[in-house]
């Protein structure tokens, strides 16, 4: 089984995921840029956290077998921050990046006019680097924050296709499906989405065009939920093709718009197995 | 290994061959001077920085003679380096000389223009952008080849290292020796040797740094490759600068040593780089022989 985790924070994790990822099928990844719970102060604290979404983290992931992309973005919550704005008029310089197969995450969290403009101009950025969007939903008030999502879209010069509408559920996915987008679930172990309902959701709208990811960061959350929901769309009486469709191919699809994914990662060096990444010796 | 222009023509199908035609014509045109900084002050203020560095004091009147011969090494056409190319006035944001914190209250600098915002001339685009057009597999060449034909200046190296992925650093680092930069990019070198990626290891120890590191820094760039399993053909010269290094003859010992009692293989290089410590006149220095590696392997390597 080959598994494309569309949503996952690595800089969270440690390798010990990423080795029990590897096991669970996992081959490819994308990392959209976030807030790190401690929220930042000035833009070069994002300056870092992408180079290290453009240097380290894909060397760590490379160490165990794993492609890592990553989507480059000021985030929702941050933007509503003055000190972190100015990262707007950086992004570019980034964008451009062989390994940034998206924009994002994008999105509201509080729906403030702040969370408007830079929502608008990410997607504007977007067009103009043609990739696609990674488009964040808020958790709260998450109905109206989709269709608000979605005006912004609609009157985006990002087509509707090259969009990707992420932790969606039971109330938003007829919206979010009906709207063009494609449609991300996360799975989490007790909020968000669970396996069994992320099963229901398939068996109601099929599997085209949707995507499941672990969103897993430094909250509590698993890596290999993925993994878990492939297991139980079998249980249910999916097909294999069906899993592969849904964890592979269709990320896969989404994130090739952007024409810079690159899969052909070496099998993680024997070297290495079952050790710890290098740490100059330490 | 470095293509050149000819081996890429040979290798790249026709519309990466226009591609690479288009972006090169772009960094000429940098040479020629669209980029650079045309103030005297800052020209004097790179050579006293460099002087600063390196303890010597590059004068006026030689500098421009080691600038021609310089430019008569390129194959490419095109005319002298135009005066005052050489700036410092980015420069602050190189690795270990970043500028004073001096920011106002909403997190911009107040000092020189901030690199990260300002729009960047369309081949360093074209320098992100190598591999997607040319294919990762010549992305370094395609990468050091428009910092040659840009004669990129210390500003611009420092930008481009500074804003890159790891290949696009370890395209600046393979190509510092090919720019007349003097010493002024040690920094760059400085930074890669602190990482823990041995891309960037490995591209640290080439051409520039066995000319520029000092031999405490040297030292210790050939440990940490032997410590990130980067293989010492990685380091250039090395023959020249181990032959007769009883201090790192001794490091690596000790190094042996540490490893020999933690019960963990000692490397195969080391033992490379430990032959080649001994004096050119055959005599042996006075380090202690690097002690055996256990017989049966164990679980780390």
């Amino acid at each position: 089984m080959r598994i494309f985790d569309p949503h996952i924070h690595m800089t969270s994790r440690t390798t010990d995921d990423y080795r029990a990822m590897y096991d669970a099928g996992v081959r490819a990844l994308v990392e959209p840029s976030f807030w790190l719970g401690q929220p930042r102060t000035s833009p070069g604290s994002f300056f870092d956290y992408f180079d290290a979404l453009l240097g380290w983290e894909p060397f760590r992931a490379s160490q165990y077998g794993i492609a890592h992309h990553c989507a480059i973005a000021l985030n929702p919550k941050e933007a509503n921050d003055p000190r972190c704005t100015p990262v707007l008029d950086a992004l570019p310089r980034y964008l451009v990046k062989d390994s940034v197969v998206a924009v994002g995450e994008i999105g509201y969290d509080s729906m403030t006019p702040a969370e408007d403009h830079a929502l608008a101009a990410q997607l504007q950025s977007a067009a103009d680097h043609a990739l696609p969007a990674l488009v964040h939903t808020p958790h709260r008030d998450k109905l109206a924050g989709l269709r608000r999502t979605l005006d912004v879209v609609r009157e985006s010069a990002l087509p509707p296709e090259h969009v990707l509408l992420d932790h969606l559920n039971e109330t938003t996915v007829k919206d979010a499906v009906d709207s063009g987008c494609w449609a991300g679930f996360s799975i989490y172990p007790d909020t968000k989405m669970d396996e069994d309902r992320m099963v229901a959701v398939l068996k109601n709208h099929g599997t085209e065009k949707i995507l499941v990811n672990s969103a897993a960061d430094w909250g509590k959350s698993d890596p290999l939920k993925t993994r878990k929901v492939a297991d139980a769309m079998l249980r249910a009486g999916f097909t294999e093709d069906d899993v592969d469709q849904v964890l592979w191919r269709n990320p896969v699809a989404f994130y090739g718009l952007s024409g810079r994914l690159q899969l052909d990662t070496a099998d993680p060096s024997p070297l290495h197995e079952g050790n710890s990444i290098l740490r100059g010796g330490e | 290994m470095l293509k050149s222009r000819e081996e890429l023509d040979a290798a790249l199908g026709e519309a990466a061959r226009a591609w690479l035609d288009e972006a090169l014509a772009e960094a000429a045109h940098e040479a020629l001077g669209a980029g650079a900084a045309p103030a005297d002050a800052t020209r004097a203020e790179a050579l006293r920085a460099e002087a600063a560095r390196t303890g010597t004091a590059p004068s006026e009147a030689t500098r421009p003679e080691a600038v021609r011969r310089a430019a008569g090494a390129r194959t490419a056409p095109g005319s002298g380096r135009p005066e005052g190319a050489s700036d410092a006035a980015h420069a602050a944001s190189a690795p270990g000389a970043r500028p004073a914190p001096d920011t106002v209250p909403d997190g911009r600098s107040a000092g020189p223009p901030d690199p990260h915002t300002s729009t960047p001339p369309p081949w360093e685009l074209r320098y992100a952008a190598a591999g997607r057009h040319c294919g990762r597999e010549h992305a370094d060449s395609v990468r050091s080849l428009l910092l040659v034909e840009a004669r990129a200046s210390l500003s611009c190296v420092t930008r481009l290292y500074a804003h890159g992925t790891a290949a696009e650093r370890r395209a600046v680092l393979l190509t510092l020796h090919r720019l007349d930069l003097g010493g002024s990019a040690l920094p760059l070198v400085e930074d890669a040797l602190r990482t823990n990626d041995p891309r960037l290891v490995a591209a640290a120890v080439g051409p520039y740094a066995a000319v520029r590191l000092d031999p405490h820094a040297w030292r210790h760039a050939v440990l940490k490759c032997l410590f990130t399993e980067v293989p010492v053909e990685a380091v250039a010269r090395l023959a020249d600068r181990a032959r007769g290094d009883g201090e790192l003859a001794r490091m690596l010992s000790d190094f042996a040593a540490e490893r020999t009692a933690a019960g963990r293989a000692v490397p195969e290089d080391l033992r490379t780089v430990l032959a080649l410590t001994v004096p050119a006149d055959g005599q042996t220095h006075q380090a202690r022989p690097a002690t055996a590696a256990p017989l049966a392997p164990t679980e780390e390597s």
